[in-house]
């Protein structure tokens, strides 16, 4: 019980603090995710926070939050989600109504300008981190088709501005055709 | 407030693909539809919801919703807008977790992973524009911001031969910024 309790605060507190350092946009979370959940305590695999990404992209509204939420039912049942969700969006909401205030001097200052120009390379930094692990991952499966997704959805999405809907429904539908016609062939071998 | 909730229920549900995507069906309907907030506060609201930490979509209906209607605003928006998330993208894992052992549901998985991945490159590969050359388009950019690259550069550097704790990295970075930038 006591454990539980520890890790329910445990728990909230960690939401908090990467809400608290998430910076443009949900993505950076999924770095943050895999250095608390993964290397520090070693919650969940990598696979795992692979397919969470997955689902959590592949779902409506914020990928931050779903992600979150995904990762506070893995480790605590439906107790975390509310956990996870809770924590998360508590620091942009006390954070927004101060600024919201006095948002014109805050987006005018020059301080606080170049300390967002700082963090925003970190991001990136954070990001490339986990694109080189999560890559890894993918390799390893030793897949050409998987391993032609990846650049595929980058460019429809990066230079096509393909909706990403769309990316993911014609990702999946081609990967159970070829199962399908890998299955067909299959049978055909054995009747040869 | 209903109104505020619902309409958010709304954006919540029609946006997939986080934050990026979010941002033109709010104004659609805040905006366009309901006229509750004008074009200009808008640009404001995206701007600072930029600047400010949290996840691009709570911290826009965050603050549409204070606009509108104080805290109580802000919260009846946010919880509209990630509702309808939580609920599907657990779901979603539910139903993954379950049928695993079908062959044709674990290819959709590991395809979705993959896609996933490409779009992470996506969101990555925006973010390294806008550092380097302070533009998300590819037509405009001449003078790279060699600064922003080295801190980048060390930052990635520290992440993978050290594996720098986040927040620590976060933290750093921006103090580096402040040194730099001003």
């Amino acid at each position: 019980m006591k454990e539980k309790i520890r890790f329910y605060l445990w728990l909230c507190y960690i939401n908090l603090f990467i809400s608290t350092f998430t910076f443009g946009g949900g993505y950076v979370v999924i770095p943050m995710i895999q250095k608390y959940f993964i290397e520090q305590k070693n919650l969940f695999s990598e696979e795992e926070l692979m397919e969470m990404a997955a689902v959590a992209q592949s779902s409506p509204g914020a990928i931050a939050i779903n992600l979150t939420i995904l990762a506070g039912k893995r480790t605590a049942g439906w107790i975390g989600i509310l956990i996870s969700g809770i924590c998360s969006i508590l620091p942009p909401i006390i954070i927004l109504s101060f600024i919201s205030t006095w948002y014109v001097a805050f987006s005018n200052n020059l301080y606080i300008a170049a300390i967002l120009k700082g963090m925003q390379a970190g991001v990136a930094a954070l990001i490339v981190d986990l694109i080189m692990d999560m890559y890894k991952m993918i390799l390893e499966e030793k897949s050409v088709l998987l391993n032609l997704f990846v650049p595929a959805a980058f460019i429809a999405n990066a230079f096509f501005n393909i909706n990403v809907m769309l990316i993911l429904l014609v990702s999946s539908f081609i990967s159970v055709v070829f199962l399908f016609m890998q299955s067909v062939v299959g049978r055909r071998q054995e009747h040869v | 407030m209903f109104n505020l909730f619902m309409t958010f229920l709304k954006i919540g549900l029609c946006s997939i693909g986080g934050g990026y995507a979010i941002i033109p069906i709010i104004q659609q309907q805040v905006v366009l539809n309901q006229g509750w907030i004008s074009e200009k506060v808008f640009t404001d609201i995206i701007t600072i919801s930029q600047m400010t930490p949290g996840p691009l979509a709570v911290n826009t209906s965050t603050f549409v919703g204070i606009q509108i209607a104080g805290i109580p605003g802000a919260i009846a928006a946010t919880v509209g807008c990630i509702l309808c998330g939580i609920l599907i993208s657990t779901l979603l894992y539910e139903f993954f977790k379950k049928y695993k052992h079908s062959k044709y549901i674990f290819e959709i998985l590991k395809s979705l992973k993959a896609t996933s991945l490409g779009l992470i490159v996506s969101a990555a590969f925006t973010i390294l524009l806008l550092t380097f050359f302070g533009t998300s388009t590819l037509n405009s950019y001449i003078h790279g911001d060699l600064l922003a690259m080295m801190v980048f550069g060390a930052a990635l550097f520290l992440l993978r031969k050290y594996k720098v704790n986040p927040i620590l990295m976060m933290s750093l970075c921006g103090m580096v910024g402040l040194l730099i930038y001003m």
